[in-house]
């Protein structure tokens, strides 16, 4: 599904991402790993389209489609989903109304017939549960307002709306206390399916409990040093990535 | 950073819908303006000699009046001998049903969305139709006299009801007001007149489509609404005009007069053509506004969304006179390329427990200037007046200015005078939120700036909401930063 070959990106001039290799196939869970300033989100933004990152060597294939040839709404209804660190607040437009604009935008790229009010209230109904999400904050002013929980089931909950092929989760657990990320990860896997692929990207070993990944990968000065299964993120855990990072600097 | 600003400008750059013109047989006054063009305009409309007489008495006052320089606009001397005063589709004679009427002019009304064909109508509406000078038809007349509503033109209120308009006419906005208005007092064309008999809720939206297709006109319209013990009427106006190279001149006066319990909402969609990216042409609308809350209890909504002209200059207000009465104002105004808007309200608290409420939503983009310019005035009397104020400024891109100027004057201490202020840049961050979610940047916009303007236009009637979210994407398409 993605294959993103000797990945580099720098943002205001300085070199972030220095030769990123990373496969994903259908139905995989990948989890990126790292210390902070490690390249992480800059991975997640990269691949999302985010215009002051610029991309300075390397190829990334998605569907068989040069990726960083579209547009990031391209990419959007292409079926990539991008979980934001820090959603971002819309006064005056509900969830509602900007769940109904994007999905009707998808739908019709899909060649699908848009939605009509009642259809897509049905629709936001059965994803509501999957996060347990109230109506009442779909009806407020887009992530105005709402504590770091809601911000974060509120983007799983535009996931499931959307139907993603490829989602990413950018640190969609900082800030949220356990029962918040037990719903939120809950959410995530009742929305894994062997037709999609999620990358979570994570600083803490924490979320995976929940979430379990099929691959575990390190990033550190923005390169992947190190890949293996979950158990490398208890291993992780367990050893702080300081142990990444001596390792990485005897070799 | 580069790419938003592309996205605003291309957004905020498209084209002014309503810039064509009508092939229409015109009969005009000449250029200028003295007492004989007064007295031509006076006879062309059959009128009695008191109008004459207050018509002349307006401009001698006129004459000894300057132009405003105060508001934060700027632009060339305007030659008041440069206009054409009256200009009105030649028609053998005063139809009687829309049978009668220049098919050519029914085409233009359609074109713009507005079917003066009473079955074609949405239901729910009755239209004043204004060309130039004169009114052109006025639908649902006959339904509305039903109910002793008298909604038709200026000049046949003043055939057929002198004694309501005599009574009314400046009694809100007095002929030597201010400059705009004197002009206006001396050489209105037409407009419309409403009458809402005791009791009464006008079952139907009223409405005035205004439409300039002359060159070198201005249009001088005026409109009196009186709205008599418990009635209630919600009146919607709307303007356009064609794409021009000259500025042309609006100079409007809108009266309105509440008597006791009376609760008039009168809502504008304002698009008269803006001028084109370098600034060139456009209309200057100069127009002054004023309600009357007479009566006790009474209560005066002001809505307005402006999207178009050249310069804006208008200050729709409420004189908060009867006990317990309350006016509104909700603003959102718009300026791109090189327009300029000052506008904004005033709350003057006569009344005890008089209450005001001011939302205004500025939007600049392009090169424009956009000036909020309120004021809240309790006098001695006023116990217990309460306003509340909310201003709030968006810019999109480096090139515009917003500007506020509230002016707050108190004069008995149990008043209560709030006001919040808040200037934000559309974010790059909310258009690549949306974006991310697959919605085009032309949807993000209009959906963000739907967003910051949606508590105005949740107060406009339904089917003109709609319009106006259109009509807001319209004018700032091309325009992100």
């Amino acid at each position: 599904m993605l294959a993103i070959k000797n990945l580099s990106a720098q943002v205001n001039g300085k070199q972030i991402l220095n030769g990123i290799n990373l496969e994903v196939k259908a139905g995989e869970v990948h989890a990126i790993m790292g210390p902070n300033g490690s390249g992480k989100s800059t991975l997640a933004s990269v691949l999302a389209g985010r215009e002051e990152f610029e991309v300075t060597d390397g190829t990334v294939e998605y569907l068989g489609k040069n990726l960083l040839e579209l547009e990031p709404d391209e990419r959007a209804r292409e079926g990539i989903f991008l979980a934001f660190q820090y959603p971002v607040e819309i006064p005056g437009v509900s969830t509602i109304n900007f769940m109904k604009t994007a999905v009707n935008q998808v739908r019709e790229h899909r060649g699908l017939e848009t939605l009509d009010a009642v259809s897509f209230l049905g629709l936001m109904k059965e994803k509501m549960k999957l996060v347990e999400i109230d109506q009442s904050l779909l009806n407020r002013s887009l992530n105005e307002g709402f504590s770091g929980g809601e911000k974060k089931r509120n983007e799983i909950f535009q996931m499931a709306m959307l139907e993603p092929k490829l989602a990413i989760l950018d640190e969609t657990d900082s800030g949220l206390d356990i029962d918040a990320l037990k719903i939120v990860a809950n959410g995530v896997n009742k929305l894994r399916s062997k037709n999609n692929a999620i990358i979570v990207v994570t600083h803490y070993q924490r979320l995976l409990n929940y979430i379990v990944p099929d691959f575990v990968h390190v990033l550190y000065k923005g390169k992947i040093v190190k890949s293996g299964g979950k158990e490398l993120a208890l291993e992780l855990e367990a050893k702080g990535y300081d142990w990444i990072k001596s390792e990485v600097e005897v070799a | 950073m580069s790419k938003d600003n592309q996205i605003l400008e291309e957004f905020t750059s498209r084209e002014y819908e309503h810039g064509w013109t009508s092939d229409i047989e015109m009969e005009s006054a000449p250029k200028g303006l003295n007492e004989d063009i007064i007295r031509f305009i006076s006879a062309k409309k059959n009128e009695p000699d008191w109008l004459l007489e207050w018509r002349l008495k307006a401009y001698r006052q006129w004459t000894k009046m300057v132009e405003p320089k105060w508001p934060n606009v700027t632009y060339p001397e305007i030659n008041y001998q440069d206009i054409i005063y009256y200009a009105a589709p030649k028609q053998k004679a005063t139809p009687k049903s829309l049978e009668d009427v220049d098919p050519e002019l029914l085409k233009t009304f359609e074109r713009l969305g507005i079917s003066l064909t009473e079955q074609k109508r949405l239901t729910g509406v009755a239209v004043d139709a204004v060309l130039d000078s004169v009114s052109v038809a006025t639908t649902f007349k006959e339904k509305l006299a039903e109910l002793g509503i008298i909604f038709c033109s200026f000049s046949e209120a003043v055939r057929e009801h002198p004694e309501l308009v005599k009574k009314y006419l400046g009694s809100v906005v007095p002929m030597n007001d201010n400059y705009f208005a004197a002009l206006n007092s001396a050489v209105f064309s037409d407009g419309s007149f409403c009458y809402i008999p005791k009791g009464v809720r006008c079952p139907m939206e009223l409405s005035t489509y205004f439409r300039i297709n002359a060159a070198n006109t201005g249009q001088f319209e005026r409109t009196l609404i009186v709205a008599d013990e418990g009635s209630y009427v919600s009146y919607l106006e709307g303007c356009t005009a064609p794409q021009r190279d000259e500025n042309q001149l609006h100079a409007a006066v809108v009266e309105i007069y509440a008597m006791k319990d009376a609760h008039v909402k009168y809502s504008t969609v304002q698009n008269w053509y803006p001028g084109d990216k370098e600034g060139k042409g456009g209309i200057y609308n100069f127009v002054t506004k004023r309600a009357l809350c007479a009566g006790e209890n009474s209560k005066v909504s002001w809505t307005q969304v402006e999207t178009g002209s050249a310069i804006t200059w208008k200050y729709p207000s409420c004189i908060l006179k009867g006990d317990n009465s309350s006016g509104e104002f909700y603003s959102v105004a718009v300026t791109n390329n090189y327009q300029q808007a000052d506008t904004g309200t005033k709350m003057i608290h006569i009344g005890r427990n008089t209450k005001s409420r001011i939302v205004s939503k500025g939007i600049s983009a392009g090169h424009s200037q956009n000036s909020y310019r309120g004021q809240v005035h309790v006098l001695k009397r006023a116990e217990n007046a309460r306003n509340f104020s909310q201003c709030d400024s968006l810019l999109m891109g480096n090139t515009c200015g917003a500007h506020t100027f509230p002016y707050i004057d108190v004069e008995n201490n149990s008043a209560r005078v709030e006001h919040e202020a808040t200037t934000s840049k559309i974010g790059e961050d909310q258009i690549f939120y949306c974006l991310q979610r697959g919605i085009d940047e032309e949807s993000a916009v209009a959906l963000i700036v739907n967003g910051y303007a949606k508590e105005v236009l949740n107060q406009l009637p339904m089917e003109f909401a709609v319009e106006a979210q259109k009509l807001l994407a319209l004018t700032l398409e091309g325009s992100v930063g």
